[in-house]
């Protein structure tokens, strides 16, 4: 079992603040994804985790036990790194088993474990070679096969797949996906990349300047964003936003008004807020729908019209100078300087954040 | 069949570039700068098999030629000369003695027969010479043959390998380690602690050679090899290059082998060591070229001939009176052998060295 914690943890390299007191729970077996622009500090965060940072204030807990000071290598966690981070003078099966020797393990129980692990990363055929004989996705795999070996409680990964082509990418995902599923361990896997956060995440943290802005479920984050930043990091493409002031509150949400001409209602809580404050109203492309311009509240000066045969995206600009993307199922007559009407989703899928704070107004049930 | 144009297009190929006059000025630096250092090395081998007297008389022939001579009744070592007559004849004579403006000498063939013996103009003799390579000035001197006192050559290669080896593998050691620190660990103080040790290299070792003395001295290390080795293991040029080097090690690997529960010194023994290993080479091929090479130390330190090193037991043939040159030189090549030897071995593995190193 392998339950992680972390209190309040801070960091501070010289006077710069990084890491500005997080607070997280992660249960066994989870896989967890550290999501964020980068010098957010999540790669700092899980360098923490790991013990190859000091945690400057705050407190690191493991199964209950506080590991502040226990150094990386009795935390019983592995890492996969950026670089892969392979022994280059060692071949690939010593590269394996390096830890192993390390932990002063029983040469029989080694050579089963380096076996087994080529064996589910089909790494067998290159026991022999040196990482400078391998391509970037092989190399990938003894990385991931040198944490494996070490039957960790939790696994680590930083931006494992950031060097390695698009296919490629796709491919470790699914493969580090399965790889979760038939060990069952823990995983923390720290990323740039939204959509690898989306598809491979039990759950999500999103970070921002060393602050934690939302954790939870991939689909939690996208349908209900805690705040602006998270509303506009995950999904892609990005959730559009426009301006506007509240216009109206009442007991089934508020209205709208829009910079960009016209009211929209959104059912949501405005506690806090008087009218004539300043909102953003948000809302995803898949969302939008093109409709007649006359009578819409919205109008869109078509910029660009993209055809991908399956889907279509329209860019464009509202006459407030806000960009605006849609996303349409099928195919589209709409052609590039053609002016559209917006029907901006179902109440539902609409979202409401404060100007001033950026955090999102709550949605009535 | 290769034609001598063949081999002259193949000689000067380029890539498809004529030859810019400032290629020919950079050949010509090049050719300049070989044989100044090649010249000496082949004027010590080719002079290494010259008689004394050759060495003496500055003879400025490459090949050892010799004067050839016939042994005579009295037991003399006779020279020989070729009497060319007006007819243009020769003859071989043995040169007995001189006689004013003629010589006294004798056909080679009657050699025994003084009655034989006629007056010849010394214009008309030539000197009859040949080549003979001098191999007595390596056998002499090693096997102690002849008038020669044995010069103990494998006592004082046993000395300088002892130095040379010791000194070397401490050296690597020492100065890794104190790389390996100054490169890969955070710690106040540690970029002066570098400009220090690079520093030391602006101190003259004269300036501190008293003090060094008299701190081998008090440790009981006078006349001892290890007084050599000592104060040599810790070199600012060693710790200097290693640690620049260290630095390019990509501190994601140290990271890798710490969460993969290796020791600090796990860390520098079985992934820095390795790592380094072409700077090691290089260390050790200048440690190595140092140590054999050193001679104003030991020659302090070391004052008992049973101690001595090569260089210093080379030093004993420049006497007071005369100088043994032919032996000195024969005895200089066998010390530069093994010091070529090991630069030649270790060339080799420099290049492996960064070939093997498989860093993204």
């Amino acid at each position: 079992m392998a339950r992680l914690e972390l209190r309040s943890v801070t960091k501070t390299f010289g006077t710069a603040r990084v890491i500005h007191g997080i607070d997280l729970e992660i249960e066994h077996g989870e896989f967890v994804v550290f999501v964020g622009p980068s010098g957010c500090g999540k790669s700092t965060l899980l360098r923490m985790i790991a013990g190859l940072e000091t945690v400057t204030t705050g407190e690191v807990v493991l199964d209950g036990r506080m590991v502040n000071t226990v150094p990386a290598a009795e935390r019983g966690l592995a890492m996969v790194f950026q670089s892969y981070a392979l022994y280059p003078h060692m071949s690939v099966r010593q590269n394996l088993s390096f830890g192993l020797e390390n932990l002063r393990m029983a040469r029989a129980e080694i050579t089963r474990r380096v076996d087994e692990a080529a064996r589910m990363l089909r790494i067998e055929a290159l026991m022999d070679r040196r990482p400078g004989q391998l391509s970037g996705g092989q190399r990938q795999r003894v990385a991931i096969g040198r944490a494996v070996v070490r039957e960790p409680t939790i696994f680590l990964f930083d931006e494992p797949l950031s060097n390695l082509d698009a296919e490629l990418r796709v491919q470790m995902r699914i493969e580090i996906g399965n790889l979760h599923h038939r060990l069952g361990n823990t995983m923390i896997y720290v990323t740039h990349d939204q959509v690898e956060a989306m598809t491979m995440a039990d759950r999500i943290a999103v970070l921002r300047d060393g602050r934690l802005e939302q954790f939870g479920k991939p689909l939690d984050l996208y349908n209900r964003p805690a705040n602006r930043f998270v509303a506009g990091f995950i999904g892609s493409p990005r959730m559009n936003f426009l301006s506007g002031t509240l216009a109206a509150i009442d007991e089934a949400g508020v209205e709208v008004a829009l910079k960009a001409g016209g009211r929209i209602r959104v059912p949501v809580g405005a506690a806090g807020l008087d009218l004539g404050a300043s909102v953003d109203f948000g809302v995803r492309p898949e969302h939008i729908r093109p409709i007649e311009p006359e009578g819409a509240p919205v109008g869109l000066a078509v910029t660009l019209a993209e055809q991908l045969g399956g889907e279509s995206y329209l860019h464009g600009t509202t006459e407030s100078g806000e960009t605006v993307a849609a996303r349409l199922p099928g195919q589209t007559s709409v052609r590039r300087g053609d002016t559209v009407g917006l029907a901006l989703g179902d109440p539902g899928d609409r979202h409401l954040f404060d100007a001033a704070t950026g955090a999102a107004l709550p949605h009535l049930a | 069949m290769i034609t001598a144009t063949d081999l002259t297009t193949f000689l000067t190929r380029r890539r498809g570039r004529a030859l810019h006059w400032t290629d020919v000025v950079a050949h010509l630096y090049l050719a300049f700068g070989l044989a100044l250092v090649v010249l000496p090395v082949v004027w010590m081998l080719v002079s290494s098999v010259k008689s004394q007297r050759a060495l003496v008389e500055n003879d400025p022939r490459l090949l050892p030629w010799e004067q050839v001579t016939v042994l005579g009744s009295e037991g003399r070592q006779l020279s020989v000369f070729t009497l060319v007559r007006d007819d243009g004849t020769r003859l071989e004579v043995a040169f007995l003695a001189p006689r004013g403006r003629n010589a006294l000498v004798v056909p080679v063939a009657e050699v025994g027969d003084a009655t034989r013996a006629f007056e010849a103009p010394r214009d008309r003799l030539v000197r009859k010479e040949t080549v003979a390579p001098q191999i007595g000035n390596y056998t002499k001197p090693l096997f102690g043959t002849g008038d020669t006192d044995r010069f103990p050559f494998m006592r004082f290669f046993w000395n300088s390998t002892f130095v040379t080896t010791m000194a070397t593998l401490l050296t690597l050691l020492v100065n890794s380690m104190a790389a390996f620190a100054l490169s890969k660990y955070r710690f106040r103080g540690r970029d002066a602690i570098v400009v220090i040790i690079v520093s030391t290299l602006l101190i003259p070792p004269t300036v501190i050679l008293v003090p060094l003395f008299i701190t081998v001295q008090g440790l009981g290390l006078f006349n001892e090899l290890w007084g050599v080795i000592i104060p040599a293991i810790a070199s600012p040029t060693g710790v200097f290059l290693l640690r620049q080097y260290m630095l390019t090690i990509p501190d994601e690997l140290l990271e890798a082998a710490r969460m993969d529960a290796a020791s600090e010194w796990k860390i520098y023994w079985r992934i820095i060591l390795p790592l380094a290993a072409p700077a090691l080479a290089v260390l050790a091929i200048l440690s190595v070229i140092w140590r054999w090479n050193d001679f104003m130390w030991p020659l302090i330190v070391l004052t008992k001939s049973e101690v001595y090193t090569l260089q210093l037991g080379l030093s004993t043939f420049k006497g007071e009176i005369a100088d043994n040159l032919d032996h000195l030189l024969a005895m200089t090549v066998l010390t530069l052998l093994p010091v070529t030897l090991v630069f030649v071995f270790l060339q080799k593995h420099i290049t492996a060295g960064i070939a093997n190193t498989g860093l993204k």
